[in-house]
């Protein structure tokens, strides 16, 4: 335990800053927001608001058979000759990949870098937003593989889409008190630093294909 | 840094330059168009702002319950919490972590308040190269300048200047050219390797969720997403104030953030971690939580919700003042609406920064856009009245005492306020030059004159426009 001293001071400086508010008072209770109405076609406006973003959606059918045209296609448009797999992915979708390695057991960091793409599932998609939530689990697979490719394949079943960011975090709670990191994808890297111009793809993935099965 | 000088000799050196201003008009006004389109889509937003704004509230009311929360999740889950009073206690921290981990480089996420507390400096004294990842801070960076915005740091440089300066100073970039595209390809190649290699990533965080010890990283460019994955350890150092009860609260932020921030429904990547998780990034994590005069901005009852502020920017991108000035006027880290009444309570409210709350014409934009409703107009006048006070009390220098009385006395009313306007545009219209007053006004506006250029008065104020609707 470092710095037992500063831990102390910062917490009494805190205690003495807040003198005016009466002891035992209960944290205030937040004011619930009224859910928004639910879109009656809620695959429909995430496929609207990912493509927004500039990732390109397609959408098939939820049988194994039509998600793996799908996938072959999407790596396809992009030439992709190799790919890191997500060790969740169903063999059925697997296949359709090109040249798959399974991150299992982890690939090397350099490989990961030299892989044309990745394909992973999800863990849930958000209507509202046109978010694909990672969330650490076989399917979506540990960070790294979905980050240092250039190109991320992912499929998200239509059963799985949300209509809000607060059912997300909802959801998300298994996930988290379990220890696994989160992230909360939306189109792929873009910056607008530069006379706010916007531009796909710094860091991560420059290309995102989005599978919506369903 | 900027040298310490007071807003208004800062601000006229910024009036002079039209290219800073074209540059700042044109991304102001077409971050806020963004961001008025995306709130407009939803019903419930003001309920949300609400929500927002209850939330800040009741955890800055019991921010020592959650930070002590906070710091058990956070140790339960395999991490490990350091408290920093100041600046140079937050430094010497990471900088011990880093030799800790046998490392001479870092790779660095945007965070204000790592730029608060002087980390990259600090770090070299050290012998430790921190590079900043964030496309915007590596061009700050290469051209040891500091940020005007606090979401878009270099948007005071346009492209020509950025292709030049890379082509001057980032390695492998000698022939780029100036589209975007291309400088971002060149600032990815350069930054690939370090991100690779990098044993240390450092971070701040935008929220930290006290129930499960979870931090979020908000961002765009996937750069976040490497420094806080890649490495072998990876250290955060966050402000006090960034902690919040539960992921339901979570929840509310991140549907405030992205649409206040940058326009969008969801900026492209949020990373949320808790802990070290094992056989997925790093596998030591240090949470550095940093007081650094926070607490004193706490103390005040008033000023307190300074402290609620997000960090979203859209107060800058309404701001009459801000859009003219651009951020380097202020001084400080924190520029803008925020920065006028955050920057001289972290200070304080000593030094140059005492000036800032007088920075504004209390119009009202940024509280109509602040996602957590903090009331920036009547913090201004609180801490007006605060530094006229001390000045009373010969806190101040002497010459500076009369003028703040007087400003006070206009400011602290709307009405006062009001029919100083429509006196200034009685009185100052004949003084005006090309839209600028350069003469000494008369009686006792002289002294604001003298060291400083107005705009000439508008011939008709917002106000009077919209009630003559
Ligand atoms: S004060 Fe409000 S509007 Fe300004 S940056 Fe902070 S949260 Fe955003």
């Amino acid at each position: 335990m470092s710095g037992g001293a500063a831990r102390a001071a910062v917490l009494a400086r805190v205690r003495s800053a807040l003198a005016d508010v009466p002891a035992g008072e209960p944290g205030a209770a937040v004011p619930a927001v009224p859910a928004a109405a639910a879109p009656d076609d809620l695959a429909g406006l995430f496929a609207d608001r990912v493509a927004d973003y500039r990732a390109t959606v397609t959408r098939c059918a939820a049988d194994d058979a039509a998600i793996a045209a799908a996938i072959g296609e999407a790596f396809a448009r992009h030439g992709a000759g190799s790919s890191v797999v997500a060790p969740g992915v169903p063999e059925a979708w697997r296949a359709a990949a090109p040249g798959p390695e399974v991150d299992e057991p982890a690939l090397a960091l350099e490989r990961l870098d030299a892989v044309d793409g990745v394909l992973s599932g999800c863990a849930l998609g958000i209507a509202e937003t046109g978010t694909i939530i990672l969330d650490g689990a076989r399917r979506s697979g540990r960070r790294a593989i979905t980050l240092v490719p250039d190109l991320h394949v992912c499929v998200v079943l239509a059963a799985d889409v949300v209509a809000g960011v607060a059912e997300a975090t909802a959801r998300l709670g298994a996930a988290i008190v379990a220890g696994r990191p989160v992230t909360l994808v939306s189109g792929p890297s873009a910056t607008s630093d530069i006379e706010l111009d916007r531009v796909e793809g710094v860091h991560g993935p420059r290309r995102l294909e989005v599978v919506l099965a369903g | 840094m900027n040298g310490p000088r007071r807003f208004p000799e800062a601000a006229r050196e910024a009036l002079g330059d039209s290219q800073l201003r074209a540059n700042l008009r044109r991304a102001t006004h077409t971050i806020r168009d963004r961001r008025a389109a995306v709130v407009a889509e939803i019903g419930e937003w003001e309920a949300l702002r609400e929500a927002g704004r209850a939330i800040k509230e009741a955890t800055m009311r019991h921010l020592d319950v959650h930070l002590e929360a906070l710091e058990r999740s956070v140790t339960d889950r395999g991490g490990v919490v350091h408290w920093a009073r100041d600046a140079a206690e937050a430094n010497a921290t990471v900088a011990r972590l880093v030799h800790e981990a046998g490392a001479r480089e870092v790779v660095k996420v945007k965070s204000l308040a790592t730029d608060e507390i002087g980390l990259n400096d600090a770090l070299a004294a050290e012998g430790i190269t921190a590079h900043e990842t964030d496309l915007a801070e590596l061009i700050v960076q290469l051209a040891h300048d500091t940020p005007s915005h606090i979401l878009v740091p270099a948007i005071h440089r346009n492209r020509a200047e950025i292709a030049a300066l890379f082509r001057r100073t980032l390695p492998g970039a000698q022939g780029v050219s100036d589209e975007p595209a291309a400088l971002a390809e060149a600032a990815r190649r350069f930054l690939r390797e370090r991100f690779l290699g990098a044993r240390v990533g450092v971070s701040g965080a935008n929220f930290a969720v006290a129930q499960t010890g979870t931090v979020c990283v908000v961002e765009s460019e996937g750069n976040g997403r490497m420094c806080t994955t890649l490495p072998e350890v990876l250290i955060t150092v966050m402000g006090i104030e960034k902690v919040i009860p539960s992921l339901a609260d979570l929840g509310v932020m991140l549907q405030l953030l992205p649409r206040s921030s940058t326009g969008e429904r969801m900026n492209p990547y949020t990373s949320l971690w808790t802990g070290v998780a094992p056989d997925d990034g790093p596998q030591a994590f240090h949470l550095v939580l940093l007081d650094n005069g926070r607490t004193d901005v706490l103390a005040d009852a008033t000023g307190r919700q300074a402290l609620h502020c997000i960090r979203c920017s859209a107060c800058l991108n309404v701001c009459p003042v801000y859009e003219r000035t651009g951020g380097h006027a202020y001084g400080d880290t924190y520029p803008g609406p925020i920065g006028a009444i955050l920057a001289p309570q972290l200070h304080g409210m000593r030094g140059p920064t005492t000036s800032l709350p007088w920075a504004s014409t209390l119009c009202g934009a940024c509280a109509d856009v602040c996602p957590v409703g903090i009331d920036i107009p009547g913090v201004l006048i609180h801490l007006r009245g605060r530094v006229v006070a001390q000045a009373a009390r010969g806190d101040v220098p002497a010459g500076e005492r009369l003028g703040m009385e007087a400003m006070a006395r206009v400011f602290s009313s709307r009405r006062r306020y009001e029919a100083a306007q429509r006196l200034a545009r009685a009185g100052a219209r004949p003084l005006a030059r090309g839209g600028r007053i350069e003469h000494r006004l008369p009686g006792p506006l002289a002294g604001w004159t003298m060291s400083r250029d107005l705009p000439a008065p508008p011939a008709q104020t917002f106000r009077e426009w919209w009630r003559a609707r």
